[in-house]
């Protein structure tokens, strides 16, 4: 059960993949789809033995590496936080396998996405088993192929590709901070395993490399690795330009699983993150800021899947925060809840987006709904539940991180709070804003699009229709579990919360006023968009032009990518061509070609004098005999 | 006599050059000629290959001594032996040479026409100076071996070229060539005042630190040209460029391992002091290698000039890793060789695959490849991920290991080996994005054929090795975790030996 929950998507893969040319497309599409549903299955038991029984295992494959005092293995590590994301994958990545049957269907090579759709969910499934350092590595890096690989699935599109190439490069700058994470954590632990670093933490915690506390130096260099995947506040800026993959790889990817990595590897790290104050700041002030960033940004953009990146982006600096407060608790639970909602909205628009015929742009949309009712419908479920509002899942996770952010009683506590509260209202706000767009007024589109317009086919609204119970009841039923009384006993040791800071406690001694604010802030970012754009959809236009510097700002992204395009990538195209024709062509291979041409000349020059005429020869006789007997002359 | 009962390196080293001359003897009809000289060629080295797997079954793993050994007196008088044996660095890269030269012969099995028998012959006398060099336990029967590599390689390049082929063959071997000079110079003064060559002898051999010196630099020039280090790199591009396909693969594969293997053989464990001494000096040259080879390999256009330079980057690993003196590094700088031996000599294939159908390396001339060839596509996927180093496959666990080793000397080292993991997925993936991704706008392309069976057996050793050495290295790892931990402690011990010197 534990081995295959994770292996059989690899199986998926590999038959699909390998065979899929021989089996014929539909036996290759199905066959990753019931490789995913068998490891769904045994994902959902072991979730239900190992969280829910209370019973962690850990089942070791193979050593990997063993250099000197470094030993580490292969092995599937379970406990509660493995089986919470296990469970989660395995179930999610199934459905959403289910559904990109329908979506891809007029796809000319649909075993090769369904061979890498199932390959990344096997790398992200080792990603979370592992039990140390190296094999998250090995699927952190594995998630981020398959990501490169699924963003650019169109190959043709030169957007594409840019994109790809863009994600797998970003990420990497993130690795390197990971990977000089994972050389201090053997510097200072002399292990990378999980379970020897954690035992080892608190007596380590004075530890000091080169003058700095050696456990917030690791803290640090773990959460910058963790920016990347999690596409936070300075290296966010591939997680849009993902979009290019088709919707189905963006509601897997970069909504539910994948990007939740870095998240995931703070929870894991608790143990020694909890050990460096100063580290969990900077993730608090991070997660913070990029949560309010995304968020601006998310409302002026136009592209629907975009928006939805974004809001992504912004809810993962939610996570962050409540990490970086020590509510590693909520940030799970976040993850968690957000998991099926933002797979919902993706798979939702995704769903709009095969009805209008391609068209991604929500100015081009409206006047939608009555044609198609349950995609109209799951995106109000999936809307309410990234809003915030009562009984839908994200109030009870979302809460809880907003309540200890305050309860932290701390000034960067205080920053997330404010952050949390005004991107709340605009979340709320920009997921009203594509609602309406998308869905209501005159419709936009050409006669041909909306004639067209339909509603999907089963096999897209079945994996639909479960994820909205998914984002409606996750919330209320698992409360209890991931952050309620029966904390304790569910997380069963996995997450480490530091005795003296008592923030479990504390969270449910947190402010009243509190989850009032927070409702209040949501219903009126939605009343704001419902005025703006039902009421008086002529206002936003006159704002835009009131402010268009701020307005072209946030269009733009902040500049982020024209800053770095600017200060990194023209400046290393410059210097490569520097370094190649002026180091290399002229100067380094100047000098022995330059000898080599010297030679040259002399011998030239040494064979001129041979010239074969006797007086030459015998003049250069008596210059030689001249200066040789004054030479001897002078020297006596 | 030895483990296996009869001289196996020897053998080992020698078959080659039967084979050689069987060649040299066939005659007749020019086709039939090269037919043979094919198959000849092939079965000799896959013979040797199958003779060289008794060292992977029967080396002992458990001791960091010679293993295999082979003695015969040479010239007694001067003290020099004929003397083989292998040790925990040494073993694999003769399996790695024999491994790569039969997929170097089916390699050209199609791609040389001209002059096949010399051809032939001159691969199979390189492969016998190769293991020569690495099973070589005398000072001077390195030398000679590691000398005689030049004149089949020189050949390769200058005779089954490119365009510019006389002007690579003849930049190649005046740059090795003046290195080993000054290497000569050296062993003469080691024989001069050991009064023997013999490797094992001379590393009980205690040599004053101001001789040190003056010995390392005289090595180092050797070698540093051969790995190579930046910056006398630039014949290596040139003479990956116009060499064949096959003569790039041995020349990435295996030539470059040699000045590498000859800083683990030679300057660390004779020259322990000086090689601590001038450590910050090769990490210095070897991060430069990685930013600037990489920065270099991102502006080219042609696909083998940008496998070239990455090899010099790679190799900036490799030196880094060596000179951490710790058994991360150096576990890890030895296993980075073996990997960048399997991955750039599969990369080098497949760039002759689509040159042998396109005749064109620009990398411009291509696009759109996946389309038409994806079997291929996968291929070059799959190597072009263990030059990015991705975890699973080959390139990680040696680079993984030196940047721990690194880290433990100084974590800005370490930053900079690991600026290479960027750079390196930027110019591999620019590579990879603009030949095989993309429009197919040429016509001439939508032709082309997928791989042949012939070359499907080529890569599938290459493939198996490179996914076995990433997701369980451990079973190459456990070849010279031993004498790696030995030279680590004999080198620790020869500093506190030379710190207590310091302080009477």
């Amino acid at each position: 059960m534990f081995v295959g929950a994770v292996f059989f998507p690899l199986l998926g893969a590999t038959i699909s993949g390998f065979l899929g040319r021989w089996i014929g497309e539909r036996a290759a599409m199905w066959s990753t789809v019931i490789c995913m549903a068998l490891a769904a299955f045994c994902g959902v038991s072991a979730f239900m033995q190992v969280a829910m029984g209370g019973q962690p295992t850990t089942e070791v494959i193979v050593t990997w590496m063993d250099v000197g005092d470094l030993e580490f293995a292969w092995a599937l590590r379970y406990d509660t936080l493995s089986a919470v994301m296990v469970g989660m994958v395995t179930f999610i990545s199934t459905l959403i396998h289910l559904y990109s049957v329908g979506y891809m269907s007029h796809d000319e090579t649909r075993p090769r996405f369904f061979a890498y759709l199932s390959l990344f969910t096997f790398m992200m499934l080792m990603l979370v088993t592992a039990d140390n350092l190296v094999q998250l590595f090995f699927g952190w890096e594995g998630v981020g192929l398959a990501s490169y690989l699924l963003i650019g699935y169109w190959y043709e599109k030169e957007s594409a590709n840019a994109a790809a190439m863009k994600a797998f490069i970003v990420n990497r700058v993130g690795d390197v901070a990971f990977m000089l994470g994972m050389a201090l954590t053997f510097f200072i632990f002399g292990t990378l395993e999980f379970d020897a670093i954690f035992a080892a933490a608190s007596a380590r915690a004075n530890d000091t490399f080169a003058g700095l506390p050696a456990l917030e130096l690791i803290g640090v260099l773990l959460f910058l690795g963790a920016m990347g995947k999690s596409a936070q506040l300075g290296l966010h800026t591939w997680l849009p330009d993902a979009m290019e993959g088709p919707t189905p790889v963006s509601a897997l990817i970069h909504a539910a699983t994948m990007v939740t990595a870095g998240v995931f590897l703070m929870c894991r790290m608790s143990p020694v993150m909890e050990y460096a104050p100063v580290a969990l700041a900077i993730v608090t002030v991070v997660g913070a800021s990029t949560a309010i960033f995304a968020a601006t940004i998310g409302c002026v953009q136009n592209d629907i899947k975009r928006i939805i990146a974004y809001s992504t982006c912004s809810q993962l600096g939610y996570m962050f925060f409540a990490a970086g407060v020590g509510l590693y608790q909520a940030a799970m639970f976040h993850l968690f809840t957000h998991a099926f909602f933002k797979a919902l909205l993706f798979l939702g628009a995704g769903s709009v987006i095969h009805a209008m015929s391609d068209e991604q742009d929500i100015r081009r949309m409206g006047g939608i709904w009555k044609k198609i009712p349950v995609t109209y419908a799951v995106m109000w479920i999936g809307s309410l539940a990234l809003a915030g509002i009562p009984i839908f899942a994200g109030y009870y996770s979302k809460d809880a991180i907003l309540e200890g952010a305050i309860a932290a009683n701390s000034v960067v506590g205080t920053y997330a709070f404010a952050c949390g509260i005004l991107a709340a209202f605009l979340t709320a706000f920009y997921s009203w804003r594509l609602l309406i767009l998308t869905f209501h007024g005159k419709p936009r589109a050409d006669q041909h699009t909306m004639d067209h317009v339909h509603e999907s086919p089963a096999v897209m609204l079945i994996p639909l229709l479960l994820l909205a119970v998914g984002a409606v009841a996750t919330g209320f039923t698992f409360a209890p579990y991931f952050i309620g009384d029966m904390q304790e006993a569910f997380w069963n040791g996995a997450i480490f919360n530091l005795p003296a800071k008592h923030m479990m406690e504390a969270l449910h001694h947190a402010p009243h006023w509190v989850p009032t604010v927070a409702k209040i802030t949501a219903v009126s970012g939605i009343a704001l968009a419902v005025v703006l754009y039902g009421l008086f959809p002529q206002v936003p236009g006159r704002i835009a032009a009131a402010v268009p510097g701020l307005y072209r700002f946030l269009l733009n992204k902040w500049y982020f990518d024209e800053l770095y395009d600017r200060i990194f990538v023209q400046p290393a195209k410059r210097l490569a061509g520097v370094f190649w024709q002026v180091g290399d062509v002229r100067i380094i291979d100047g000098m022995p070609n330059g000898a080599a041409a010297a030679v040259a000349g002399t011998a030239r020059g040494a064979a001129r004098i041979q010239t074969g005429r006797v007086a030459n020869y015998a003049f250069a006789m008596i210059i030689g005999l001249v200066l040789f007997v004054s030479l001897f002359l002078l020297g006596r | 006599m030895n483990a296996a009962g009869f001289p196996l390196l020897s053998i080992l080293t020698f078959l080659p050059l039967v084979g050689a001359l069987i060649i040299m003897t066939l005659r007749g009809e020019e086709a039939a000629v090269a037919a043979n000289a094919r198959w000849t060629a092939l079965w000799t080295s896959l013979i040797t290959f199958g003779l060289s797997l008794i060292l992977w079954f029967r080396f002992d793993k458990s001791t960091a001594d010679f293993q295999f050994v082979e003695r015969v007196d040479w010239l007694p008088e001067f003290g020099i032996s004929y003397a083989m044996g292998v040790d925990g660095i040494s073993v694999l890269f003769v399996l790695l040479s024999t491994a790569l030269v039969p997929l170097c012969i089916m390699a050209s099995w199609e791609s040389v026409q001209k002059r096949v028998r010399e051809y032939m012959v001159a691969f199979l006398v390189l492969l016998t100076m190769m293991v020569g060099m690495f099973c070589a336990m005398d000072l001077m029967l390195f030398y000679v071996f590691f000398e005689a590599v030049l004149i089949p390689m020189f050949l390769i390049i200058g005779v089954w070229g490119g365009a510019r082929r006389v002007y690579a063959a003849y930049k190649f071997f005046l740059y090795t060539l003046l290195g080993s000079v000054l290497m000569l110079l050296a062993i003469i003064a080691l024989w001069f005042s050991a009064g023997t060559t013999s490797i094992p002898e001379l590393a009980e051999f205690d040599i004053p630190f101001a001789m040190q010196v003056w010995l390392f630099l005289a090595f180092f020039a050797s070698f540093a040209v051969k790995v190579p280090m930046w910056p006398v790199h630039t014949w290596l591009p040139d003479a990956h460029v116009e060499a064949p396909t096959a003569g790039s693969v041995i020349l990435a594969g295996v030539l470059l391992k040699m000045g590498a293997y000859g800083f683990l053989r030679f300057s660390l464990p004779l020259l322990p002091e000086a090689s601590a001494y001038f450590a910050p000096f090769i990490y210095v040259l070897s991060i430069v290698a990685v930013v600037y080879t990489s920065l270099v390999a991102l502006a080219q256009q042609d696909m083998k000039k940008l496998i070239a330079y990455s090899s010099v980057a790679h190799m900036g690993i490799v030196t880094l890793g060596i000179f951490t003196f710790n058994q991360q590094g150096i576990e890890g700088a030895l296993f980075t060789m073996l990997a960048h031996g399997v991955v750039s000599g599969a990369l080098f294939l497949c760039v002759g695959v689509l040159y042998d159908r396109v005749h064109s390396r620009e990398i411009l001339r291509y696009g759109g490849v996946a389309k038409i060839m994806p079997a291929y596509a996968l291929v070059f996927m799959l190597f072009t991920m263990g030059s990015v180093a991705l975890p699973g496959t080959a390139g990680f666990p040696g680079e993984f290991l030196v940047i721990l080793g690194a880290w433990a000397v100084n974590p800005w080292v370490a930053l900079g080996a690991a600026t290479g993991m960027v750079l390196g997925a930027a110019y591999m993936l620019f590579l990879y994005r603009r030949v095989a991704f993309g429009k197919v706008t040429r016509d001439d392309l939508r032709a082309l054929l997928d791989l042949s069976p012939r070359e499907y057996a080529t890569f599938a050793p290459l493939i198996l090795l490179t996914l076995w050495m990433g997701l369980y290295p451990q079973s190459f790892l456990s070849f010279f975790s031993v004498t790696v931990s030995q030279m680590v402690n004999s080198h620790q011990a020869a500093m506190q030996a030379a710190s207590r010197l310091a302080g009477l």
